[in-house]
């Protein structure tokens, strides 16, 4: 897993709450048994018509936000199903952060596991950093180390993180190489239990 | 002190905790399928690590199987999926139920049949449904490909401790009201998102009352509320279900193992982080409108006004779910009119859910405007229901009786409902899309799928049934 830090980005508002995983990745882009390439196929029904044409309103076909690797939405962002192919999708396409006032739980440590920084901000300071970058190209400052957010108009966000995680993150670690190092202590567990 | 069934099982599972990290828990049962699984063998393979346990994994193909011609799967990239879990079972020693074996099902639907779920286990699946595994006083709960590749090489998982809530449903099932519309009552009643971070045991007499397959039900959909986890305290119906079944202990050893069992239910006067309460006064035959499982009614009701929130976001969600739906503010839910029915999926295809559903149809016929199929849960159960006639009975009032898989309820192999066709499913999630690009899906229970297949909308289940009460 990549380490993951500083982040400066335009961000991308994605005003919708409970965004679920079968929209972030459609079943049918499921089928792949690669970790990679799903990001053309990220929000494929809200980017594209059935008849292949981009759905002109939606905020990922808006050119000026290409490159941005911060996504923002709104509350209990990644519900439903525990497909990984969602923050696949969402770091191949290209962003390494998404701030929103909640996650699934499922969501979030897939996130974790794959370097893609979940930030969990108020639901009056999502909005308005929601309202500020949908009306103009907005730029964040993202630090993990220091766990803030500083927009470019100056305001200062903080946020909470799991200390473990978060290490984990800033280490880009191996949590499997990290159990190993348990091991003698599972072998106890399963002589006593299994 | 006195302990929740949660804490119990969590804390005879820590192998490491250390203050100011999630805890290092053992993993009894781990149980795969052929979607998000392939991408953990392959990680292995690049790391040159086994499995550590394949006598605690279970594996079987229910998502992308065809439920017509067995045999010729036309899509290749299903095939190629299928054909993937085959081999690695095989190289790293998996047990496997494969296409065409006598135990293959749903997961969460052939866990239970074997006696592989049993109380007090922990268990995991890289799926969000493994929830269901639950109703037996299990910790189960969904993860992701990396988790599934962690538990694969290590058999644990860090787990940071969630919070403990309880749900109690107070009161009787009225006539013609499922477990379905309970749990379908609950989403709606405390939200989409009530359950994040916590894990929740459902309570009350209700629920004692209910058979085991009717509290999978429940639990299955705990998920649905954001739950990590959902689970109801084992008693003597959960250890009647599971007593004789192939992976429990057998004879004398089983007797002794059920004491073990029925000592993990929740002490009297444990505390929850958070109790919530439903009677069943307020829960009748349900079903969703919009396009999350919380956005539902009773059939009584009708599609809610923009007024009837408060939020400017509840009104954009509504209006959203609407346009997706098709659907205008104030619509009856009765009048709606659908195209399909699906009965089937691992929240409602177990063989009570097909016999509540075919005494409903017994003798009367699909509307001419519908196309119905039943998909059931396992290859065990398809075959019970064929020994009871059940699949006659379907056959002749016009249904498709199809073999096992999760078939339309996502819709990844050849079963799907068209754009813009409405179809009344048994199944556990109505998001957009979910049945077929541009289908839209109303969340219901088996009695009232099958009484929408005969009128060709939805109705009363109450007004419909005339004999016994299929629940
Ligand atoms: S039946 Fe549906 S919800 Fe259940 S495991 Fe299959 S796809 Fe998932």
């Amino acid at each position: 897993m990549k380490p993951i830090n500083k982040i400066t980005s335009v961000m991308t508002p994605l005003d919708r709450k409970n965004v679920d995983t079968d929209q972030i990745i459609s079943k049918e882009f499921l089928k792949r048994i690669e970790r990679t390439g799903f990001g053309k196929y990220l929000f494929y029904h809200w980017r594209f018509n059935s008849d292949g044409t981009t759905v002109e309103n939606f905020v990922l076909n808006d050119e000026r936000y290409r490159g941005s690797e911060i996504l923002v939405a709104q509350e209990n962002f990644g519900c439903g199903s525990s497909r990984e192919h969602a923050p696949w999708a969402i770091q191949d396409y290209g962003f390494n952060v998404v701030i929103a006032p909640s996650y699934a739980d499922i969501f979030y440590n897939n996130c974790v596991k794959n370097g893609v920084l979940a930030i969990r901000l108020k639901g009056h300071e999502v909005d308005e950093l929601i309202q500020k970058g949908k009306n103009e190209l907005f730029k964040l400052e993202v630090n993990l180390e220091d766990q803030s957010v500083v927009a470019q108009d100056g305001t200062h966000y903080k946020f909470e993180m799991d200390p473990y995680w978060k290490e984990m993150l800033l280490k880009g670690w191996d949590e499997i190489a990290l159990t190993f190092q348990y091991e003698s202590l599972i072998t106890a567990y399963e002589e006593k239990r299994h | 002190m006195p302990k929740t069934i949660i804490e119990k099982i969590w804390e005879q599972h820590i192998v490491y905790e250390e203050q100011g990290k999630p805890d290092l828990l053992y993993i009894d049962l781990h149980l795969l399928h052929e979607v998000t699984s392939p991408q953990a063998f392959e990680g292995l393979r690049m790391n040159g690590r086994k499995v550590r346990r394949p006598d605690l994994c279970f594996a079987t193909m229910d998502h992308n199987v065809p439920t017509r011609n067995r045999d010729t799967i036309r899509d290749p990239i299903s095939r190629l999926q299928i054909k993937t879990l085959q081999d690695n079972c095989d190289e790293f020693g998996v047990p496997l139920a494969g296409i065409n074996h006598p135990d293959q099902g749903i997961v969460h639907v052939i866990g239970p049949e074997l006696g592989l779920t049993q109380p007090g286990k922990t268990i995991v699946c890289g799926d969000s449904h493994t929830s269901t595994h639950g109703a037996f006083g299990a910790l189960a709960f969904g993860i992701g490909t990396s988790e599934v590749e962690h538990v694969l090489s290590t058999q644990t998982l860090w787990q940071s401790k969630p919070k403990t809530m309880e749900i109690r449903i107070d009161g009787d099932l009225g006539f013609g009201v499922t477990s379905k519309d309970i749990i379908l009552a609950i989403i709606a009643k405390f939200g989409i998102d009530m359950g994040t971070g916590h894990i929740v045991e459902y309570t009350g007499e209700a629920i004692r009352k209910l058979t085991m397959e009717q509290r999978m039900t429940i639990c299955n959909m705990s998920i649905e509320a954001g739950a990590r986890a959902g689970l109801i305290s084992p008693d003597k119906t959960t250890v009647e279900y599971l007593r004789g079944r192939r992976h429990v202990p057998q004879g004398a050893d089983f007797d002794k193992v059920a004491v073990q069992w029925l000592s993990l239910a929740t002490d009297q006067d444990a505390k929850y982080d958070v109790s919530l309460s439903i009677h069943t006064d307020e829960i009748s035959p349900f079903v969703t409108w919009g396009t999350n499982p919380a956005m539902g009614s009773g059939i009584a009701g009708h599609v809610p006004y923009s007024t009837d929130f408060e939020k400017q976001a509840d009104r954009d969600a509504l209006q959203q779910a609407l346009a997706y739906m098709k659907l205008e503010e104030g619509t009856p839910l009765s009048s709606i009119a659908i195209q399909h029915v699906f009965i089937g999926s691992c929240t409602n295809a177990r063989l009570g859910d097909l016999r509540a559903a075919s005494q409903v149809v017994e003798g009367k016929k699909v509307h001419s405007s519908v196309t119905a199929i039943v998909v059931p849960g396992s290859e065990s159960v398809k075959r019970a229901a064929e020994e009871e006639g059940l699949d006659k009975i379907f056959l002749e009032a016009g249904f498709e009786w199809r073999e096992t898989g999760c078939s339309m309820c996502l819709a990844m192999n050849e079963d799907s409902v068209p754009a813009g066709e409405r179809c009344a499913s048994t199944s556990n999630r109505n998001f957009e899309g979910r049945q077929g690009a541009g289908a839209m899906t109303h969340l219901v229970s088996p009695v009232m799928a099958a009484a929408a297949a005969i009128e060709g909308h939805f109705t009363d289940i109450r007004k419909y049934m005339h004999e016994s009460v299929p629940s």
